[in-house]
């Protein structure tokens, strides 16, 4: 579709709520019909603004530095490093004391309270995929813990924990797959900065059965440059961005990742809230002509980083499904075994016992299949099966789950009192969300 | 460090359970599905070549070789051992075929029994011997505390005398041995029940009959009569004390090993399923895209990414239950969440699969249709759905059997 037609098309959808909004005649907003189109295509987005940072593009041709993969010792071994062990601890515990507490104020907000952004930067999540070499915080591939720690932090929220990953997966990006001028450019306000930039990546467009391998958003080259056209949806932080990585068909090549600094021309966002993971304030994304330099190909425009990309986020929704879906588990056994019918725990009828049993064991698969897909990644092994896997398992059990741990606690589950509607909505963004995070 | 792929050490072991499992059982697998109760003269050979191998290989059937706990080596490191060579060769034999391996000489459940729970003589005495389990009676399925066979010492000569009636013993007919659950006193329950090893040929054990079954056809299935069955008390496997405090820990702990097994039981099975789909479907033109999202492909690739999904995390689970044994971590609870998913993975996949291929699948031509009917009685023996789910919910909500029955 062409970009007339495109704004044609929202355009008219936002004509006819313009239709009916008394505010359009007590305006006497009278313009001419083109004009009208024009603006109402970009109703309700507005340009990020010029409070996000610079980043001062660095030419040098330096080398990326890049994470070697790990070596394993052949063994099957669920044991974590003792690294790893003492991440999860802190990260539960930050996840227990700060975000769980802060979780329900910032679903109702769409949006994570300052304070909590601070402290995720404090915790050095924007380093976990990043090489010491360059200020991160590891020396080899760790998708096993990234997983671990989002898993932990979707523990206490997962809404919290997607506003708190998402600058760490632009980071990782980096990290991986960009080219040593690209990294001196934008990872130091990563890993170096007190607050991390804040920043996500788009990959999710607006349609149902959206296929992040045939995107409708375009890049086209002209002369040196890309000019990028396109609409995104569901991209966390979303309207505080300083830099997105978008992904773009590229004309006459495939899918490609380009980085844009939220600050240029045609970088235009609105606030989205869905029906869940609502504090980490997604957004819409609509790129008008955005022109970028040839620089922000990101990955030689290399259609396995591109799929791998897919495949990372995927990944990481999967990690944040184990993480809540544990969070529903922890939730419901004290209630059952509380809660009296008919004069006993209701856990004491099968009914109610089994669908526990099946929540728990259910997701000790789903959190098998997500650690055996991010082990394969972190040892340099194809991924691509056991990442489906994982998303199949994650997606349809964690919906699954999330129904369940309100359908336990009945009417009380309805109601906002208690933390499972929330986790309801929010499993539903897995097997939804495309893009976003990555591990 | 977290891994979750196949042990390299174990590639080789695979490999050689996979070749008896396509070079011997596939061939032989719809002639004794066909002839039942009719003796696989072919396994023989394969079971000597077995007992070549040293004592200890890990190619054995349904853990004959024993699972005890190994209390480690004194240090911190990580173990692949017996349990997860024991999984992982059931899992490419039941790829195979479930019935035949049920039916290795010398394999049976009572040789894990015995392997698990004799002391030194008594290991050393019945060395070599097959040995079946008899636990079920006509009155007694899953509630195993609730058996009625009784053994009586009699004083004068030294010897336990039985009596009760015994159903659903894998191999009873073809045995050298039978294991046999009786109760010691039917007023204390569960602690006094012990495991008798009775000689296939002692008189007072009698065959009644075989079972005509749905599926396994390969695997005789007897039902005894236990008759004044006298055995000497140097039979009774385990501790002759009746100890209310221990309970049934020393024969359930039987299950607790072997419920991954029978796991690996229904993974192997599954993935012989969706291998064959896969390649049916292949043939009909639907290839899955592990990229592509699932709602964007044909239903049936969508279906088979599902099924798929579904066999890795039964996998996966049987895996952990076997690593966690191998590591002397207790596992009861993932042995039967393994058990239980493996178990519903395997009917749900086999009669989808089915269906998919159409008169391919339920046509006798090829092996899908007896998969399916040898895949239910994986969600039945060893504890069957719902006891696995009863076990994990009393676990995880701390509830007694007598709270949440």
């Amino acid at each position: 579709m062409s970009m007339a037609e495109r704004s044609m098309g929202l355009g008219l959808r936002a004509l006819g709520r313009l239709a009916g909004s008394d505010v359009v005649d007590r305006l006497g907003v009278r313009k001419p019909a083109e004009r009208v189109l024009y603006r109402a295509t970009r109703d309700g987005f507005k340009a990020v603004g010029a409070a996000g940072r610079t980043f001062k593009s660095v030419n040098g041709g330096r080398k990326a530095q890049r994470l070697p993969s790990t070596t394993s010792t052949g063994l099957f071994d669920l044991t974590p490093t003792d690294e790893q062990q003492m991440l999860q601890e802190s990260f539960r515990a930050f996840g227990s004391d700060q975000l769980r507490p802060n979780a329900l104020r910032a679903d109702t907000a769409a949006k994570a309270p300052e304070e909590i952004l601070k402290q995720g930067g404090e915790l050095g999540l924007t380093m976990l995929g990043v090489p010491s070499a360059l200020g991160g915080a590891v020396d080899e591939r760790s998708s096993v813990t990234a997983v671990l720690a989002a898993e932990a932090l979707a523990h206490g929220d997962m809404g919290l924990a997607v506003a708190l990953l998402a600058p760490a997966g632009v980071a990782s990006a980096l990290a991986l797959w960009g080219d040593g001028d690209q990294q001196a450019t934008y990872l130091p306000a990563f890993v170096e900065a007190e607050t991390p930039a804040s920043a996500s990546i788009a990959i999710q467009e607006p349609r149902a059965l959206f296929d992040p391998f045939a995107l409708q958003t375009t890049a086209r080259r002209e002369r040196d440059d890309f000019v990028l056209d396109g609409v995104k949806s569901l991209v966390p932080l979303a309207e505080g961005a300083e830099l997105l990585v978008v992904a773009a068909r590229l004309e006459g090549h495939g899918p490609v990742l380009l980085l844009v600094e939220a600050k240029e021309r045609g970088v235009l966002v609105k606030a989205a809230p869905g029906m869940g993971v609502r504090a980490a304030a997604t957004g819409d994304l609509l790129l008008e002509g955005v022109r970028l330099p040839a620089r922000a190909l990101l990955g030689d425009g290399d259609p396995a980083v591109y799929a791998e990309a897919v495949r990372r986020a995927r990944l990481a929704w999967c990690a944040l499904a184990c993480g809540t879906g544990r969070a529903v588990l922890d939730y419901v056994i004290p209630h059952v075994n509380e809660r009296v019918a008919f004069g006993e725990p209701i856990s004491n009828r099968q009914s109610v016992a089994f669908t526990v049993s099946d929540i728990a064991l259910e997701l000790e698969g789903m959190r098998l299949a997500t650690l055996r897909a991010a082990a394969r990644l972190d040892a340099g092994k194809d991924a691509a099966r056991e990442v489906a896997i994982a998303r199949q398992l994650c997606s349809e059990k964690g919906a699954w789950i999330g129904s369940n741990g309100v359908q336990l606690l009945g009417g009380h589950g309805y109601v906002k009192e208690h933390p499972v509607e929330r986790w309801y909505r929010d499993l539903r963004a897995v097997g939804v969300c495309e893009g976003a995070l990555l591990v | 460090m977290i891994n979750l792929e196949i042990p390299k050490k174990f590639v080789p072991l695979v490999g050689q359970a996979h070749q008896v499992a396509e070079e011997v059982f596939r061939p032989i697998s719809r002639k004794y599905d066909q002839e039942e109760h009719a003796y696989p003269k072919e396994l023989d050979m394969l079971a000597a070549l077995i007992d070549g191998m040293n004592d200890g290989s890990d190619l054995g059937g349904a853990g004959a070789a024993g699972v005890r706990r190994t209390d480690g080596d004194g240090t911190d490191s990580i173990r692949n051992g017996s349990n997860m060579s024991t999984v992982l060769g059931i899992i490419e034999l039941c790829w195979g075929d479930v019935g035949l391996l049920l039916s290795m000489p010398r394999q049976g459940l009572g040789n894990s029994a015995i392997a698990s729970v004799a002391n030194d003589e008594q290991l050393e005495r019945f060395r070599g011997k097959w040995a079946a389990m008899a636990i079920t009676e006509p009155e007694a399925g899953s509630d195993s505390a609730a058996i009625r066979t009784t053994a009586v010492l009699d004083e004068q000569t030294g010897e336990y005398v039985l009596n009760g009636e015994k159903i659903y013993v894998t191999s009873g007919e073809r045995a050298d041995l039978v294991v046999v659950w009786a109760t010691l006193d039917r007023n204390v329950g569960r602690a006094a029940i012990k495991s008798f090893v009775v000689e296939r040929s002692n008189p007072g054990l009698k065959l009644d009959r075989l079972e005509h079954k749905l599926g396994i056809r390969a695997s005789d299935t007897a039902a005894f009569i236990l008759d004044d069955c006298r055995v000497p008390k140097e039979n009774l496997l385990g501790s002759p004390e009746v100890d209310t405090r221990k309970g049934f820990a020393g024969v359930m702990q039987t299950f607790d090993n072997t419920r991954p097994l029978v796991a690996g039981m229904a993974v192997g099975l599954t993935r012989a399923c969706l291998e064959l789909t896969e390649r049916l479907l292949r043939e009909a033109g639907v290839e899955v895209d592990y990229d592509k999202p699932a709602a964007s492909q044909s239903a049936a690739a969508a279906e088979y990414l599902a099924m798929e999904a579904d066999y890795e995390a039964a996998r996966l689970l049987t895996l952990e239950a076997a690593w966690m044994a191998d590591n002397s971590k207790p596992n009861s609870l993932q042995a039967s969440m393994a058990k239980a998913k493996a178990g519903r993975t395997c009917v749900d996949v086999a009669l989808r699969c089915v269906r998919l291929c159409g008169s391919l699948g339920y046509g006798g031509e090829l092996l899908l249709e007896k998969w399916a009917r040898d895949a239910k009685i994986l969600d039945l023996f060893e504890g069957t759905q719902q006891i696995q789910l009863l076990i994990i919910a009393r676990q995880l909500l701390g509830k007694s059997s007598a709270e949440l029955k």
